[in-house]
């Protein structure tokens, strides 16, 4: 299989992309649902967002991607107690995933074959310290959604069935990308997401056909195009790493939480969530650009990311209500 | 082109790079053209599986083979049938396929592996076409229906396709053809960025085909002909008529309608006021009535809801192996089973012991909203019935209902909105429904009972939600005769009756009509009169309540 659409080649998308960035910096804020028509781009982009990630130390024969051997849950067979970098996992969760491949289950295998009673670790396991994908999330069926609310919020799998009682860390950012003609995502899930971007194809025709253009010598001069654009990613995926640094130095004066708070109330967004997510946004947006305190200036430009999904909203009201934000957002800050 | 002709050109450029051009969309009902179009696909340069619309997860992404491991002792796995060397999968009844599979096969046909796809769509109405998620992806879209025997012949295939697609890659596009697709796409309508890309594919495909190594006027026609044409969504107009449609409009308006009432009047939705809850209360009469009939609103399914005890199953069900129960049932037989085996190790299984899961679930609810957009209804309450039809639509959103929107008006019905759980759809539908013309009554009924037929098969458990004032003047033949409509609506309202299809209706009168309560009773539904509330009436209530 070819390797993925390189995430700096794909043309405009700004926001998208700095949303995922964003989560690269600081995975607490908690996933990116991306809404938006057919044919704009959504699953490159995510499926780019791997080969962006720095590599994670593991430790080996760890299921759940441990960093350190205390860590690994004490059902997993450990042979070899040293750890090796790999790729931050991006798994798949398709549509179709049954329950017991999400959570996990009993192994069939040793069950029926040994008499033996043991795990099988499932998906959540394998996205631990990465990233969860679920394209089309609005057709994700309602069980499945609420086995990831639960997990996504303890963030610990607990499986107890089939004579099985084990737990293990499930802590993963959430991608999902959907169409919103298709269907509507439960407010329980959307809230669950702390950045929610909405997509449309480029309005310029110059955009469009270099989308075109990038997508052909993508498919028809692989290497060369792999190589133009790899070391875009590579210099990016540096930055990320610094930002990740500079986020730990980086100074929040209680004027902005102030703002924060003032501007979550002026929106009306439900609970807590919103503003702990935005103040997490602004400050991996501030660490990205390099700057030592955070200011209005990041929040201003963190605030549609982390809200628009958040309103109190009327059920009927167009989905991403991102004018209303900025409105708020002018009035609060302007005043 | 012919028909038959585009269908030869389609699969030729296909037969040469599947890869690229993702499939073709056929839309034909079985028969010698689409049987003479499937001889030719067999012939593509790669193995062909047969999908099935409603295949489950197991069999697509493959499963551990039940009955193999047990007999054999050791895990047997299923390969799943899109886990495969690059193929072309035949999806027969494509219109019928759910939401699940097609996003899965998208995902399938996106993710590289290079499949291909050809979606027989055998629709009958113009409602019923293969999910987006599916024509999106592939290049192409022939329609087979008025294809005469006489134009039939076999497909010839090009010798060399593997030397045709390398060519392919490596044909030359000029920059401004470019620019060209890319503009035409817009000014189509088209906005996934996908279409310009397989018609450049396609423009390239052609050319080598011909033997061209740079791209020609013929080849970009010949592409956008094929990729663009079923994708437009408007026709492309001159910048000069777009700068002044409005003045056009007011200039011809008076010419063609000399009355001082605007054939079509679209009004925004204003407040209305409703019984609360008038959908969950619904609830308990849904299933009551449903009872004994095979379509209730309890359904047994095997992935969700309430648990049921464990039952033997086919092996080849989406449903879960229970466990224990298996080992419970298998238990007894052990003693016996070793003495016939005694090499085997472990415990013995055998088919009869495997147990199911098995929950029960409600069905989904559909709601059909059956609107009359009549000009009497217009110039009275449309406006408020668009209103109520948004309050039920939010209790819908809440408990996770699907919604249809159908309007009667001039002298049929439309559907306007086929079922979908997407309310920012349904809004956008409703806000543009445009009222004015008779009230064909009972032809509303008619695509609402048809609708809520071929959704129970689905699976669905309709209701039909009738907006109307009652002054039925159109007849079902479109003529306008007030007794004979009367007559056909309590007809059609007793054939929705004998088939048990819940419904509720609003009476959107300024006093309660007569008529319409003898026309809900015969389709023994709940009859409500739509509440006097005007916006300006909503709003003086808020402001004196502010103000006390």
């Amino acid at each position: 299989m070819k390797h993925p659409f390189p995430f700096s080649a794909i043309v405009g998308q700004d926001e998208m992309k700095q949303a995922m960035i964003l989560t690269a910096i600081d995975p607490s804020i908690g996933g990116v649902l991306v809404f938006g028509e057919r044919g704009t781009g959504k699953s490159t982009a995510v499926r780019a967002l791997a080969g962006l990630l720095p590599p994670i130390s593991v430790v080996k024969d760890c299921p759940v991607n441990c960093a350190q051997p205390e860590d690994c849950p004490d059902w997993a067979v450990i042979n070899e107690i040293s750890t090796h970098d790999v790729p931050t996992p991006v798994i798949d969760l398709p549509l179709g995933a049954s329950e017991d491949r999400v959570t996990g289950a009993l192994d069939i295998e040793k069950a029926l074959t040994k008499g033996e009673k043991a795990f099988q670790p499932g998906l959540l396991a394998q996205a631990n310290r990465g990233y969860l994908y679920i394209d089309e999330v609005n057709l994700l069926e309602d069980h499945i959604v609420d086995l990831l609310l639960d997990v996504a919020q303890s963030g610990e799998n607990v499986v107890e069935r089939e004579g099985l009682s084990i737990r293990h860390p499930a802590r993963f950012v959430l991608v999902g990308s959907g169409n919103p003609e298709e269907g509507e995502l439960r407010p329980q899930l959307l809230d669950r997401f702390g950045l929610s971007v909405d997509v449309v194809s480029p309005t310029h025709i110059e955009d469009r056909v270099d989308v075109i253009k990038r997508r052909d010598s993508y498919d028809n001069d692989h290497s060369a195009f792999m190589l133009r654009w790899q070391a875009e990613d590579a210099a990016l995926r540096d930055r990320i790493v610094t930002a990740r640094q500079t986020l730990k130095d980086l100074k929040t004066p209680d004027s902005a939480l102030r703002t924060v708070a003032e501007l979550c109330i002026n929106l009306g967004s439900d609970g807590l969530r919103g503003e702990l997510t935005l103040l997490k946004a602004a400050r991996a947006f501030a660490a990205f650009r390099n700057d030592t305190v955070l200011t209005t200036a990041h929040i201003r430009a963190t605030a549609a990311l982390a809200l628009r999904h958040r309103l109190r909203r009327d059920p009927l009201d167009e989905a991403g209500s991102g004018a209303r934000v900025d409105r708020i957002v002018a009035e609060t800050l302007d005043a | 082109m012919t028909p038959w002709q585009r269908a030869t050109m389609a699969l030729t450029l296909l037969a040469i790079d599947p890869q690229s051009l993702g499939g073709v969309v056929v839309r034909a009902r079985s028969g010698p053209a689409r049987d003479a179009l499937l001889a030719g696909a067999a012939k593509l340069p790669m193995p062909s599986v047969r999908l099935h619309p409603h295949m489950t997860a197991q069999v697509l992404d493959g499963d551990i083979d039940l009955s193999a491991t047990l007999s054999g002792g050791t895990l047997v796995k299923q390969r799943g049938l899109l886990d495969r060397l690059p193929s072309l999968f035949i999806l027969p009844m494509a219109e019928r396929i759910d939401p699940y599979m097609s996003a899965r096969l998208g995902q399938a046909l996106d993710a590289g592996h290079s499949h291909a796809l050809l979606a027989l769509d055998e629709g009958s109405e113009d409602a019923q076409t293969v999910p987006p998620a599916l024509s999106d992806r592939t290049a192409f879209h022939v329609t087979l229906d008025h294809v005469a025997m006489a134009d039939l012949s076999a497909i010839p295939l090009p010798e060399n396709l593997s030397v045709l697609r390398r060519s392919a890659r490596k044909v030359i596009v000029p920059p401004a053809v470019l620019s060209d697709l890319v503009t035409l796409a817009v000014s189509l309508g088209i906005s996934s960025l996908r279409a310009p890309t397989f018609a450049l594919n396609a423009a390239q495909t052609h050319a080598a085909w011909q033997d061209r190594d740079t791209l020609t006027a013929d080849d970009v026609a010949i592409a956008v002909a094929l990729v663009y044409a079923h994708r437009a969504t408007q026709m492309p107009h001159d910048d000069a008529t777009e700068n002044t449609p409005q003045d056009a409009n007011q200039d011809s308006q008076p010419q063609d309608q000399p009355f001082s009432i605007p054939k079509d009047i679209l009004l925004d939705a204003i407040k209305a006021v409703l019984p609360p809850n008038l959908l969950a209360n619904l609830d308990a009469q849904t299933s009551k009535r449903a009872a004994g009939v095979g379509s209730g609103a309890k359904r047994i399914s095997n992935r969700r809801g309430r648990p049921l005890p464990a039952r033997t199953g086919s092996k080849a069900s989406a449903a879960r192996v229970d466990l224990i129960a298996t080992l419970r049932a298998a238990i007894p037989w052990q003693t016996l089973r070793k003495n016939a085996e005694p090499a085997r190790i472990g415990p013995i299984f055998r088919q009869s012991d495997l147990r199911h899961k098995c929950y029960q679930t409600l069905s989904d609810r559909l709601l059909i909203f059956t609107v009359d957009a009549s000009g009497s209804a217009a110039m009275a309450r449309l406006a408020e019935a668009k209103g109520a039809v948004e309050l039920l639509l939010s209790e819908a959103y809440a408990r996770r209902d699907h919604v249809a929107l159908i309007a009667f008006r001039g002298t049929d019905a439309d559907l306007i909105l086929p079922p979908t759980r997407s309310l920012v759809q349904t809004k956008k539908r409703l806000a543009a429904l445009p009222g004015g013309g008779g009230t064909p009554l009972a032809a509303g009924l008619t695509a609402a009972l048809a609708l809520a037929q071929t959704t129970t098969q689905k699976g669905l458990t309709p209701t039909i939600v009738l907006l109307t004032d009652g002054r039925a003047n159109v007849a079902l033949d479109g003529t306008g005769n007030r007794k004979l409509a009367a007559t056909d609506a309590q007809l059609i309202a007793k054939k929705i009756n004998a088939a048990r299809v819940e419904a509720i209706v609003i009476d959107t009168t300024m006093r309660p009509e007569r008529a319409l309560q003898e026309l809900a009773q015969t389709m023994d539904a709940t009859y409500i009169p739509l509440p006097r509330a005007d916006a300006k009436g909503v709003s003086a209530a808020i402001s004196t309540s502010l103000g006390s």
